[in-house]
């Protein structure tokens, strides 16, 4: 018989001695390259910390393989990072650059750290979700592939995080990102009132809609979608198998910039919509991957050291983000929904 | 199926990042559904959609919730992913595991899964790609056996996760890990039976960097902080300066509330402590001569959560400063609190921050019973719009 609410195995067990012996104890810590991280305790333990990147979805070859090179170089111990990195906790300084040579000798690289760019957060697209409206690994791969000398390098004015969501329902940290791609629809549901009748709650689906744009139709005991209301978020069709949104010929991805998480100097802030639609081109995501490198590489030549891509934009002005960009200023970037005036410019002072 | 093609999904195994695709082509060579779904992903490459069908309500005896039911709308062609459910499996706290644990997951999923995974889900989780209904239960019993458990999934508390907190990190302001685990294991029945208006996250970080992102990915934020004053320790300042680091021009100009005052001509910086918000900048800059103070405890915040339906929210203040010991008790007793009052309040598939968004903050805090504080907002309301209570007016 299964143990049930047993949760999950205690972290203890998990730790490697030199974690153990210094828990809370740890003084101060230093980057000594890209990828390492070398952790010293109150007594003056050393831990040092390899990075290396992963592509998330991995097969149990590849978690056996990390598991063979964690035996070699770190006692049986290693962790994950809430970026889905894979860490080597090494307390022998000697086995950090065998570590890193074993590691690229399999091809999966260092990095990670400090001013640079991470691994991408991402969702399941179309490997294992329903409702995407683009495939989130093979952008992702695009994505890292292109820009992978900042992974490996910590060359950019501060830490750029990117995450990638394969619809609105933006699972990850797509809203809270220096650059996040988000898969979009352009056209509104078709309304399968034989698959509404059986297998949709309809007052559910009705409030499901953020516009009122769905109402219920007594007549054929199913719904009517009001078109021009409709934004196509799709959040319907999670609520109803009636409701198809997914279209291939207009199916995209919009990128937004800008948002972070941290406390540091300023507060968190939302990422905000600067492309509101590129295609899907699989399997390489040409537009995207150009779309994101420009926007790296502006930021990079301009933003100050030690500033965020959000505290570099509104501090030089958003008009002026789209002047050194020159990514074309639409209608569609005005926002139109319920908290929409507090982001209309009520001052005077702005850039020409 | 072997002899179908994938130039689509070829072309991604160039390049130098790490393939998905050939973890895929791995796993293919050993199991079927793994190399269906090579197939169905080419196919939606070429066609660019989706081929899941909506939905799949799958499980084990006991749970409500844990296991992701999913099944192809093609079920003939690709007739291995019929079935290709996800298992969701609880994480230790802070992602951290002995090589013997991740192998014992390996064998296991090896015999009843698809050999794929995510690590980790966005929610902290160890992801199972891919099984078939017949496997979930059999794989639920030797995982369990082998010490882990589900996670969360559906209208339930989720899988708590958090940073990796005093096990590595000199910013530490509580055992986030302890305090993982611990809550975790409290509200066992709340993560596997669903029985709220909709999901809730908790994530637990240990300092305002907030690592796990915990402002904008939970309903709770669990985030360390401190009361008291930054430790600044003179002698490595003047260590930094000897390094070169510009530490007005770093440091204290980027100072959001220009706490900090550096004394050119003594090397010497000193912090007006009540006027500090604990941003952790000059701490990230400086991490071996300024530390976080020495009482220490967190802020909760509430109500974080992504677009759907109202927008998406970052977590707001409800709690400015409470103690992590004692076995969370208070944090307990205040999730208890939280969760009847939405329990009661909040429709279907209302986030708890939407649930307050709609209510609003004043209702919210007389029957939660927390205390309204000037810390809970940015700025005060502009408009007089103002709701009395019957018993604060004069009749």
């Amino acid at each position: 018989m299964p143990r049930i609410d047993a949760g999950p195995p205690h972290y203890k067990e998990m730790l490697p001695p030199i974690i153990l012996e210094n828990y809370g104890k740890w003084r101060y810590h230093v980057i000594p390259r890209p990828g390492v991280l070398k952790h010293v305790a109150e007594n003056g333990a050393e831990l040092y910390s390899v990075r290396a990147g992963s592509p998330r979805l991995v097969s149990i070859d590849f978690i056996r393989d990390m598991c063979a090179l964690a035996d070699e170089y770190c006692d049986g111990f290693l962790r994950f990072t809430s970026r889905n990195n894979i860490e080597f906790l090494v307390s022998d300084a000697g086995k950090v650059e065998p570590l890193i040579s074993a590691l690229e000798a399999k091809g999966i690289p260092v990095g990670g750290t400090g001013n640079s760019l991470s691994n991408i957060v991402h969702t399941q697209g179309w490997v294992h979700c329903h409702t995407p409206a683009t495939d989130a690994s093979g952008i992702v791969k695009a994505v890292m592939d292109d820009l992978h000398e900042y992974f490996t390098d910590m060359k950019l004015p501060a830490k750029l995080k990117v995450a990638m969501a394969c619809c609105l329902n933006m699972c990850g940290a797509a809203h809270c990102s220096d650059i996040a791609m988000v898969g979009v629809h352009r056209t509104p549901p078709r309304v399968n009132d034989e698959k509404v009748q059986k297998g949709t709650e309809i007052p559910s689906l009705v409030a499901s809609c953020p516009t009122g744009a769905i109402r219920p139709n007594p007549k054929t005991k199913s719904v009517v979608v009001n078109e021009e209301k409709c934004m196509y978020c799709g959040n319907c069709y999670t609520m109803s198998p009636g409701m198809e949104i997914a279209d291939p010929k207009n199916d995209g991805v919009a990128i937004l910039i800008g948002g972070k998480t941290s406390n540091a100097r300023t507060a968190p802030s939302f990422s905000r919509m600067v492309i509101p639609f590129l295609p899907n081109n699989p399997p390489r995501w040409p537009e995207v991957t150009e779309a994101v490198r420009h926007i790296v590489e502006v930021y990079a030549s301009n933003a100050r050291q030690g500033e965020r891509l959000g505290e570099w934009v509104e501090r030089i002005g958003w008009e002026k983000f789209f002047i050194l960009t020159g990514i074309e200023f639409t209608d569609k970037h005005i926002d139109d929904y319920i908290f929409s005036r507090e982001t209309f410019r009520t001052s005077a002072a702005f850039k020409f | 199926m072997s002899e179908k093609k994938t130039p689509q999904l070829d072309e991604l195994e160039k390049g130098q990042w790490p393939s998905f695709v050939t973890e895929i082509r791995k796993a293919a060579a050993k199991n079927p559904a793994a190399e269906d779904l090579l197939g169905l992903l080419e196919r939606s490459y070429e066609e660019k959609k989706g081929h899941w069908k909506h939905g799949g309500i799958v499980g084990v005896k006991g749970y409500g919730g844990g296991v992701i039911g999913r099944y192809t709308d093609l079920p003939e062609e690709y007739p291995n992913l019929a079935e290709f459910h996800t298992i969701r499996l609880n994480q230790p706290s802070g992602w951290f595991y002995t090589t013997k644990s991740l192998r014992t997951i390996c064998d296991i999923w090896e015999k009843y899964g698809s050999g794929l995974t995510n690590l980790h889900g966005s929610t902290g989780d160890i992801i199972l790609l891919g099984t078939t209904t017949e496997n979930i239960q059999p794989a639920f019993d030797e995982f369990s056996d082998a010490g882990f458990d589900l996670g969360g999934s559906g209208s339930d508390l989720r899988t708590p996760s958090c940073c990796v907190g005093p096990a590595r990190c000199e910013h530490a302001c509580y055992d986030t890990l302890d305090a993982c685990h611990n809550i975790t294991n409290e509200f066992q029945d709340e993560l596997h039976r669903p029985m709220w208006p909709y999901k809730f996250k908790i994530k637990f970080s240990g300092c305002a960097n907030d690592c796990t992102a915990s402002i904008a990915r939970s309903d709770c934020s669990i985030i360390g902080t401190w009361r008291d004053t930054l430790r600044i320790d003179q002698d490595a300042v003047k260590a930094y300066v000897q390094e070169g680091l510009d530490i007005q021009g770093a440091v204290c100009d980027k100072c959001p509330t220009r706490a900090l005052k550096f004394d050119y001509k003594k090397n010497e910086l000193n912090v007006i402590a009540e006027e500090c918000t604990r941003c952790m900048h000059c701490i990230n800059v400086m991490p071996k001569a300024i530390r976080p103070g020495q009482e220490k405890g967190a802020t909760i915040l509430l109500g974080g959560k992504s677009t759907i339906v109202q927008s998406a929210f970052m977590a707001w203040v409800i709690v400015p400063f409470m103690k992590m010991e004692d076995d969370y008790e208070e944090l307990k007793d205040l999730l208890r609190r939280i969760w009847e009052w939405w329990d009661e309040n909040g429709k279907t598939r209302e986030r708890i921050g939407e649930t307050i968004y709609r209510l609003g903050m004043g209702k919210f805090l007389r029957e939660v019973g927390l205390p309204p504080v000037p810390q809970m907002v940015f700025r005060p309301r502009a408009n007089p719009y103002v709701f009395w209570q019957q018993d604060e007016i004069n009749k």
